[in-house]
């Protein structure tokens, strides 16, 4: 996966704010595994792509997309295609 | 006694100032960079297995590999684009082909009025069918002389410049025609299913 290696990617701790914000508490060690080829890892080791218009966070194995978070000047919204992931709360 | 009459002093022909202020739309900064942004991993394709396709309601779906694209009528096209992260540039140079050309190697099925723009990497964006056509939209792989640089979307990249510039897809790959609307990547998670940046169509209910 060098590819992922350019200077746009961070680890899945730049989404801890947001994804306590939603959740409420700290998802940085949740495990999530990857709904396309089953790679396990913390939510904080996932790949995160946050030069974009959301917060992408893609497995390290394959780069699958396994969480998504929006942030608007009114909600949060989260999008979670991995497995093991707490269902998010509603978000209003 | 008659009024003197004066004529107006000639000053040329120079950009009065605010011109381009009022090309920037509202909420937005201008910029002289080129800012990247990417949900994903930029793809590298080899350029003997690329192909762009378009498919769905068409009576046969067509594909063109690389070359054979490059032989398509081409176009410059210069353009003010803007990001919905609020950046606007402006007079961006473009090389690439209208979706005028591409619409006419295929024939339409009467139903098709949305399409799918489909990337590499499974990015998707969604746009109407009538937003597309009449010179609005191009297929690009030309920027400012040079081949369009990967992290810029090459080596193609679907440029629908009225639209906030989530709607130009990178690495894009192909068109699908539907007659439904189907929310692409950001559509379906907050961002506005149209967003034209004159009205600041950001958000999805905000």
């Amino acid at each position: 996966m060098s590819e992922l290696m350019d200077e746009l990617v961070l680890d899945g701790n730049a989404a801890a704010g947001a994804l306590a914000e939603i959740y409420g508490d700290d998802m940085t060690t949740v495990l999530a595994e990857c709904a396309s080829c089953g790679q396990v890892d913390p939510i904080g080791g996932l790949v995160a792509f946050v030069h974009a218009p959301g917060i992408v966070l893609r497995c390290t194995a394959c780069a699958t997309v396994v969480i998504r978070i929006v942030q608007t000047p009114k909600r949060t919204l989260v999008d979670v295609q991995g497995k093991r992931i707490p269902a998010p709360p509603t978000t209003t | 006694m008659p009024e003197k009459f004066v004529t107006r002093g000639f000053v040329g022909r120079r950009e009065p100032a605010g011109t381009q202020t009022k090309r920037i739309p509202p909420g937005q900064h201008l910029v002289k960079d080129f800012p990247v942004l990417s949900a994903g991993p930029t793809p590298r394709t080899d350029l003997a297995k690329w192909t762009f396709r378009i498919e769905g309601l068409v009576k046969e779906p067509v594909s063109w590999g690389w070359n054979e694209f490059q032989k398509l009528p081409a176009q410059d096209f210069v353009k003010d684009i803007s990001c919905v992260t609020k950046w606007t540039k402006l007079d961006t140079r473009w090389r690439g082909v209208s979706v005028d050309i591409l619409l006419e190697q295929v024939e339409l099925d009467r139903r098709a009025a949305f399409v799918t723009a489909f990337s590499d990497g499974g990015y998707t964006t969604n746009i109407p069918l009538p937003e597309l056509v009449n010179g609005q939209a191009f297929v690009a792989y030309g920027y400012d002389g040079k081949p369009l640089a990967p992290e810029h979307g090459g080596p193609a990249r679907l440029v629908v410049p009225h639209l906030y510039f989530w709607k130009s897809a990178k690495w894009v790959r192909g068109l699908r025609l539907m007659d439904r609307d189907v929310a692409g990547f950001w559509e379906s998670l907050g961002y506005n299913n149209h967003g034209d940046p004159w009205k600041e169509e950001r958000y999805t209910g905000d």
